[in-house]
């Protein structure tokens, strides 16, 4: 599934919204369902707030695949990219202290999915993977 | 769906209750209404009533950060009530309990403030 919009705040909501609706066919558990909602609105935010520094004319590009139980969020965007992506992951770090960030974006990242990865490169953008496998509840049940 | 933000001063204390989801878009609002509140009513502190809120991210996490620091100036403390579980996840994910005290309802916290 793919999915672009431009960098505007009120799509956060249709970004996890969106994403939560597609990967329903997974039957997760409503915990999972939180998680990705969650991962989803803080890669999206990223994308908005640092990667394109509040430029709604810029473009968040997600993609979601679902393979083995396994779902695979990318989500993108062609902002100005993170220098030291080390410093970024550090729970609390943020740029934007004043803009009142909490610094807690990619630690919930970490936390709420099985596996994350960061690609970026200053002027280019950033790309970030999340894995997460979701308990199959359904084979509990049989 | 977005955010409803009802406030109520009960004397220096200002009760918040939100209704909706608490992301980087709706958290603008709530920052400048609370701030405003803040200063209009001379408030110290804070009550966060969370029972309706369906969703909240780290901007959420923030934006109460904020507040916190807003009354900390004036000796205020911070309480909030009535959580869910996966917000409190987020708390302790940020250790935001370290500063900010958690009550099982708005009630209880408003009785220990002296204005139930």
């Amino acid at each position: 599934m793919q999915l672009q919009f431009y960098a505007l705040s009120q799509n956060e909501s249709f970004a996890r919204v969106t994403v939560a609706a597609f990967i329903a066919q997974l039957d997760p558990t409503l915990d999972e369902l939180t998680e990705i909602k969650t991962v989803v609105s803080e890669a999206v935010t990223n994308a908005i707030i640092h990667g394109y520094e509040g430029d709604p004319s810029g473009i968040v590009y997600i993609n979601v695949a679902i393979e083995d139980g396994y779902i695979d969020l990318t989500i993108r965007d062609e902002g100005v990219g993170i220098s030291d992506i080390e410093e970024a992951r550090q729970p609390l770090f943020t740029t934007k202290p004043e803009m009142e960030r909490s610094g807690m974006g990619f630690t919930i990242m970490e936390n709420f999915m099985d596996n994350i990865e960061i690609e970026s490169q200053p002027g280019l953008g950033t790309i970030v993977r999340l894995k997460k496998h979701l308990a199959l509840k359904n084979a509990l049940c049989n | 769906m977005s955010l409803t933000i009802d406030l109520e001063v009960k004397q220096d204390v200002l009760c918040i209750r939100l209704k909706g989801e608490l992301d980087h878009h709706t958290a603008e609002t709530l920052r400048s209404e609370v701030t405003n509140a803040i200063e209009k009513y001379d408030i110290q502190h804070l009550v966060l009533n969370l029972e309706h809120l369906t969703f909240m991210d780290s901007s959420g996490l923030g934006v109460i950060l904020g507040r916190y620091k807003q009354v900390k100036q004036k000796n205020g403390e911070m309480v909030v009530c009535a959580i869910s579980p996966a917000v409190k996840r987020l708390f302790e994910m940020s250790g935001l309990f370290k500063i900010i005290r958690l009550d099982e309802s708005e009630q209880y916290a408003l009785q220990r403030l002296g204005v139930a």
